[in-house]
């Protein structure tokens, strides 16, 4: 046996890792409007604390347009500040 | 130079359907008084909040989207202090894309309004 082969117990998975892509780049959304907090609450965690880009995939432009509109809805209660099983 | 501007305010649960729409009204006058013009004007009814405000978990919402200088909104804003009706106010500039979604709603709204009456009828 050669000596430096190198054997696994299961066969290791390759996942061809799926891109991340901005989907206000790629509908096309040039708004991001803070009355939607449905909408919103998809840049959120369950504690209501705003999800990173590396995690949405969202570019750095619209990330700042996210997290302005997400603190807009929490100050006229659409959206809380703190929260604890949102979803 | 004029820009259009979109204010949302929460009054009191305490008052009456009846008594927020004055309320809405008064501030409405306000800017119509100060020469801004009024484009659209929404009321959400009695929605209920997010976080307890003032001890309140609801409020109605009202919105006013409206054109003017900008110098109305110091105005509109102090008379917000000093109402005790108002639970919290917002007010935001729209830029370009924003005033075409407002735009968009709008139409979407009052579209979903006909259809509603429509059926009504049918």
């Amino acid at each position: 046996m050669a000596k430096n082969e190198v054997r696994f117990l299961n066969p290791p998975t390759v996942e061809a890792k799926k891109k991340k892509y901005c989907r206000f780049k790629k509908l096309g959304i040039k708004y991001i409007d803070y009355k939607d907090a449905d909408f919103l609450l998809k840049f959120v965690n369950e504690q209501g604390k705003l999800l990173p880009r590396r995690l949405t995939g969202t570019s750095l432009k619209f990330q700042r347009k996210v997290s302005q509109a997400v603190k807009r809805a929490r100050h006229i209660a659409l959206m809380p500040y703190l929260a604890d099983g949102l979803k | 130079m004029e820009k259009r501007y979109e204010t949302v305010f929460i009054l009191t649960p305490v008052l009456s359907e009846d008594q927020a729409k004055e309320a809405a009204k008064k501030f409405e006058k306000i800017l119509t008084d100060l020469g801004a013009k009024v484009n659209h004007r929404e009321n959400w009814g009695l929605k209920k909040l997010a976080y307890p405000i003032q001890k309140k978990t609801t409020g109605f919402y009202h919105l006013i989207d409206y054109t003017g200088k900008g110098t109305e909104i110091a105005e509109l804003e102090l008379q917000f202090k000093r109402d005790e009706r108002i639970l919290r106010f917002l007010t935001i500039a729209l830029e370009k894309h924003g005033a075409a979604w407002a735009d968009k709603r709008r139409a979407k709204g009052s579209e979903a309004k006909v259809a509603k009456t429509k059926k009504a009828e049918a």
